[in-house]
């Protein structure tokens, strides 16, 4: 099959005007009779389920959680970027773009990216609003802070709780149209299966996990907005219910998942303590812009920070990126770390960890402009690790935290499949091999709030929809399925639960597919989650039964799953001859330790099909073309 | 990892409420929590505990929870009576053992009010917040016609003011730490939120008067004085905000 990105032709800087013109448009009256089912509720979910009712169209929207509201989204802390310029710095759409493109070092499309730093500035004025309470200026003005990957101001927030403030909005948008009846809302309800008739997305079928019963909803279009797998990892910064199931379900069902070894390992986060230990907790990178990364010059160096002299301290970072300094972008940051604590710098009681200090800027600033900025991180790291970071630097170490890949998807946010669009962290599209802070708020918003509303209707003005319900055979067979694997999942009852499996992934992804990797540790990795996915099915635990409540066979369901994307993340690593930001492959790098990319040979999307159970995926590639960017070697020097 | 012994492991009693379901009824079972790490989150302490008890064909502690880092307000029990048990400012997931000492007794139970059923063990149904919030906590803009974004100013203190009340989690620990089951911090502070911002000023008077309307007819108590939500609210939301919306409810009766 050839993948067909629909890129419209045109300068960039008109496609998306051009795009949207040529798009057919469903008469106004029309609307209500197309039925779009919304997978999710978080920025993406969220801001589209809103978006598509206010057009008119007759809209169901679910969510795992038991509220919309409370959707990973919210923990985003740092900030939204747009490119409105208001510090006068030198900022633009274009150079918004051309930063997110760099930042992702060249492995994502140029036509998408344009678009995405267009309509950031839309997306600001929307949530201002809606009452979202950005920080402002004395005068009234909107305030911004910097974020890595960029030279200029260009980061909106609301403290350290953007992505909760963001959310709320689209969720007070959304309430608003479930109270208008545009929407209807099914919460603690999990995406288990996609239902493709005739080649095309009608529907899906859902665990609702209070009764434990096994629901079907059919639909003209469906939305999944599910957001990203990090949880494959076991220990991510994302929450314990972010799961790639529905996204994986899609997958078996035909849409292609892409650049699936692409995933962000954070550089701040509160280091891993203890195998007890059951999630991460990110540290805004906000913090880069006032705290300084440093280790001791000294390998093994056992002071306590404070009693190191400064000729004894390697601002590692600083010294090697004088450009970019401590807000080089994440990839960067993170690999930096970890070379530091390889070569023995590392600090506190594992030895995985460098300082983030914070003295410098107290010092300048004072530090109650130092709370006003922090405050709330502040506090949050102390609960963790009882230190005051106001007179201890915080420790910090890389951790997972977003994934690049994702469904694969063509300018239109359809997958493979047609009807099936994907949003926001679950597809592949704006990121490359890196992701920019600030721009997964930017990019999930832009998906719902100002891309699928044109784009899904252009489908449905054109698409030639049977009319079906909920008791077309495919419901049948795809709930059957799904009943069948709830059952062998409670039917094994052998002496492992399911988090045992998890967190037996999770070190093997960390290890051999983490911030750098071999051929060899990637080939040992496939051998391994192979013979752990046998065992799982072989000794997994329950418990309980399907027809309840039953908490440990939605963690057995998720844990499958990871299982599988897992392995299709090796693949992918193993297929990527090169390193391209987040992803590092040992045998290529600069004399610098720098990742060193095959634009030749490698200047591509890889999107996977789903081949059957016992076969690898095949292997489709969509080439990057880049016309308005000249591909260079980044540098943050 | 820490063993029995160690200065920074403890042993607990815990009494937990189990139910199985909203309509059947519930009961306090003791179990014993053994070499807890004071490292552990209080849900990692019963991860352990859940984990023990699948491998001994038990059935776990079902509770709620999600992001473990205190924003997404879906974790949340009574501990030792206390919401979110002791620690100020702290939601369930981002209490440590550290504050607990061996031997203690630790009691467990799940929100307790009228408006929030119990679906299963400690979990409840707050689809009543969602409800309040549909009745007005937005301001009705679509999407396509925002001006600018500084076509608005708004002063430092206002937003800073409007963010206090916006930083609500929804977690329900107001409703549960009242005496009354009221859900006037929850209903106030986005309230509030909108009533300061100047965004919100056109739907100011409609929105105090159905969200109101919604809150009472969900069954939540009325405000007593007693200042208990105050007190155990994780994000440290302030009564102020209750005042704001007695006002707002007052002004949009009378104008």
């Amino acid at each position: 099959m050839q993948l067909d990105s629909k890129i419209p032709d045109g300068p960039l800087t008109e496609k998306w005007d051009r795009h949207r013109f040529e798009l057919k448009l469903v008469n106004p009256a029309n609307k209500r009779k197309f039925k779009i089912i919304v997978v999710g509720t978080g920025l993406a979910g969220g801001s589209a389920s809103a978006s598509l009712a206010e057009l008119g169209y007759n809209v169901k929207t679910f969510c795992i959680q038991d509220s919309p509201r409370r959707a990973h989204s919210i923990a985003a802390q740092g900030g939204i970027n747009a490119a409105k310029n208001y510090q006068n710095d030198g900022d633009s759409i274009w150079r918004l773009f051309y930063d997110t493109v760099k930042g992702g070092d060249f492995r994502s499309r140029e036509a998408n990216v344009y678009r995405l730093a267009q309509v950031s500035n839309n997306i600001i004025d929307q949530c201002v609003a809606q009452g979202v309470p950005f920080a402002r200026e004395y005068g009234g003005q909107l305030a911004n802070r910097s974020f890595g990957g960029a030279q200029v101001s260009r980061t909106f927030y609301a403290r350290g709780q953007t992505g909760q403030q963001l959310l709320l909005g689209a969720y007070g948008s959304l309430s608003r149209q479930i109270a208008a009846g545009n929407v209807r809302l099914f919460t603690r309800r999990e995406m288990l299966d996609l239902v493709v008739i005739d080649g095309k997305a009608r529907g899906i079928i859902v665990r609702n996990l209070v009764s434990g019963e096994l629901e079907k909803y059919a639909a003209d279009a469906v939305v999944l907005a599910s957001g990203g797998y990090g949880n494959a990892f076991y220990l991510s910064t994302m929450a314990m219910g972010s799961n790639v199931s529905a996204a994986f379900a899609s997958y078996k069902k035909g849409a292609f998942f892409a650049n699936p070894c692409f995933t962000q390992i954070h550089p701040t986060c509160i280091p891993v303590h203890s195998t007890y230990q059951s999630k991460l907790t990110l540290m805004s990178e906000s913090l880069r812009n006032d705290g300084r990364v440093w280790v001791p010059k000294n390998p093994g160096d056992k002071r306590p920070p404070n009693q190191i002299p400064e000729a004894e301290r390697d601002y590692y970072l600083e010294e090697k990126y004088p450009g970019f300094g401590n807000l080089v972008p994440r990839d960067v940051a993170s690999r930096s770390a970890k070379v530091q604590c390889d070569m023995g710098k590392g600090v506190g009681d594992t030895k995985l960890a460098v300082y983030l200090d914070f003295k410098d800027a107290i010092k300048r600033d004072g530090r109650d402009v130092i709370a006003m900025k922090y405050g709330n991180l502040f506090q949050m790291y102390e609960k963790i690790t009882a230190e005051n970071p106001y007179e201890t630097p915080m420790m910090i170490y890389p951790a997972v935290h977003y994934t690049m890949g994702g469904l694969w998807v063509d300018y239109n946010l359809m997958s493979t499949i047609p009807g099936l669009f994907v949003l926001g962290e679950a597809n592949f599209s704006d990121h490359g091999a890196n992701r920019l802070g600030a721009s997964a708020l930017m990019q999930g918003l832009a998906d719902g709030y100002f891309i699928t509303p044109y784009t899904i209707g252009g489908y449905l003005a054109q698409a030639s929809l049977e009319k079906i319900d909920e008791n077309h055979k495919e419901f049948d067979a795809s709930f059957l399925k799904v009943e069948a694997r709830i059952k062998k999942l409670l039917s094994i009852e052998g002496k492992r639960t399911a988090d045992d499996f998890h967190r037996e992934l999770g070190h093997i992804l960390w290890e051999y597919c983490g911030m750098e990797r071999k051929d060899e540790g990637l080939l040992k990795a496939k051998e391994l989650i192979a013979d752990l996915r046998e065992k799982f099915w072989e000794n997994v635990l329950v418990g309980g039964s399907g027809q309840e409540f039953n908490q440990s066979l939605e963690r057995a369901g998720l844990v499958a799953d990871f299982l599988d994307i897992g392995e299709v993340m090796v693949i992918d690593a193993l297929a990527r001859k090169e390193s391209c930001g987040c992803h590092f492959n040992e045998a290529f790098q600069t004399e610098e330790n720098e990742a060193l990319r095959d634009d030749e040979n490698f200047c591509h999307v890889s999107a996977w099909e789903y081949k059957g159970e016992s076969c690898d995926p095949a292997f489709h590639k969509e080439p990057l073309e880049f016309e308005n960017v000249k591909l260079t070697q980044r540098s943050y020097k | 990892m820490t063993k029995a012994g160690d200065k920074s492991c403890i042993n607990l009693k815990l009494k937990v409420w189990r139910q199985k379901g909203s309509d059947v009824k519930g009961r306090f079972e003791t179990y014993e929590a053994r070499n807890v790490s004071t490292d552990m989150s209080f849900l990692e302490m019963l991860d352990v505990v859940n984990e023990e008890m699948i491998l001994s064909g038990k059935d776990p502690i079902a509770f709620d929870h999600d992001c473990r880092e205190g924003i997404c307000g879906t974790c949340g029990a009574m501990v030792n009576g206390r919401a979110h048990g002791p620690e100020k400012g702290t939601t369930l997931c981002q209490l440590h053992m550290r504050h607990f000492s061996n031997g203690d007794t630790v009691v467990i139970e799940p929100w307790r009010s009228r408006a929030f059923k119990v679906v299963k063990d400690l979990v409840v149904d707050r689809s009543a917040f969602d409800k309040i919030i549909q009745a007005g906590g937005y301001i009705s803009v679509n999407v396509g016609g925002a001006p600018d974004g500084n076509a608005i100013p708004v002063p430092q203190e206002v937003a800073e003011k409007a963010m206090d009340a916006a930083a609500c989690i929804g977690c329900g620990a107001c409703v549960a730490a009242c005496p009354n089951a009221s859900a006037m911090l929850f209903t106030g502070a986005k309230i509030s939120q909108f009533a300061l911002l100047p965004q919100g000023l056109p739907e100011a008077k409609k929105r105090a008067l159905a969200m109101v309307g919604k809150m009472d007819e969900l069954g939540f108590g009325n405000c007593a004085n007693e200042t208990e939500c105050e007190k155990e609210c994780p994000k440290e939301i302030s009564i102020e905000n209750i005042a704001r919306m007695n006002r707002e409810f007052l002004k949009a009766g009378f104008l």
